[in-house]
């Protein structure tokens, strides 16, 4: 096996890691939908955390050993059309993940202050857990990631 | 470059293997810390679910891709690489860790027994490192 072997091993493992990632925050947000009660939510924390690292694994490792390979391949350049898309994808992919993790991370956070104080139920959680903004933003990270595993399938122009 | 025509296979076969190693994974960390939160239930129900409506059509697509792909010669060869052989061997044996533990966390779930949903985290977890060894297969290909 080559160095390129290894570095393709790692690029695969990263991205499977950023797509499990997507499917444990998706899990749990079905899992929670519309929920108003916040020890449900506070117990779900673990899960979040571990998609968390997941995601960091995932970004860092899918463009550092992506970017090597196409340093280091003959056949592929930096500047590649699909490269370059998948970069800018991967990108707006971290932004709009981003924004919908900060948005669940403030409900996780009020669902363990409500739960420690004894809370049995709150709309405003029922409501972040819903039809939220964040919702949409996690689906829409869901697309942009798709569409990252597309690109790097089909290498359009390659 | 592989021709064209093993993309769309392959993408079943990614998403698939992807998807359900998401599912497992949510299915281990919600079976292991169900005792030390305040709904171990409700966590456990998560994880079945996970498994169940998540996990197990995932294995099912990936399983189809990757028999789609061998379809396109690889069933040809006089034998099966090493990376082929280690990743038909965690598909199989794979699905059978799996469905054990889809069974134990759907009994944990039903009759809130945390001793069973733990062994169906800990056998998830198993496959997780399975999984991990088929996706470095898949990418580095040893001889």
């Amino acid at each position: 096996m080559s160095l390129n072997d290894w570095i393709l091993a790692l690029h695969l493992l990263s991205a499977v890691a950023l797509v499990a990632a997507e499917v444990m925050f998706t899990v749990m947000i079905t899992g929670l939908w519309r929920s108003d009660s916040p020890t449900k939510v506070a117990s779900t924390m673990p899960l979040a955390r571990l998609g968390v690292l997941f995601v960091m694994i995932g970004i860092a490792g899918t463009v550092i050993f992506g970017v090597w390979l196409a340093i280091s391949r003959e056949e592929y350049q930096l500047w590649d059309g699909w490269i370059i898309a998948a970069l800018v994808l991967w990108a707006l992919g971290g932004f709009l993940g981003q924004k919908s993790g900060e948005a669940y991370q403030a409900g996780g956070e009020l669902g363990a202050k409500l739960a420690a104080e004894g809370t049995t139920s709150s709309p405003e959680l029922a409501e972040t857990f819903g039809a939220s903004r964040a919702f949409w933003l996690h689906t829409a990270t869901l697309v942009v990631v798709v569409l990252i595993i597309v690109d790097m399938i089909w290498k359009p122009g390659a | 470059m592989r021709p064209d025509s093993w993309n769309f296979p392959l993408l079943l076969h990614i998403v698939g293997a992807a998807v359900m190693f998401g599912a497992v994974a949510a299915a281990v960390v919600s079976t292991l810390v169900a005792d030390r939160v305040a709904e171990p239930d409700f966590m456990r129900r998560l994880a079945f679910r996970s498994l169940l409506f998540v996990g197990l059509p995932a294995y099912i697509v990936m399983r189809i891709g990757a028999q789609w792909l061998y379809s396109k010669g690889f069933d040809d060869l006089p034998e099966d690489p090493a990376w082929l052989s280690i990743g038909w061997i965690v598909a199989d044996l794979g699905l059978v860790v799996f469905v054990i533990a889809l069974i134990l966390a759907g009994i944990a779930s039903w009759k809130r027994k945390s001793g069973l949903g733990k062994a169906a985290g800990l056998l998830g977890a198993l496959l997780l490192v399975a999984m991990v060894v088929a996706v470095w297969a898949m990418g580095a290909k040893p001889d």
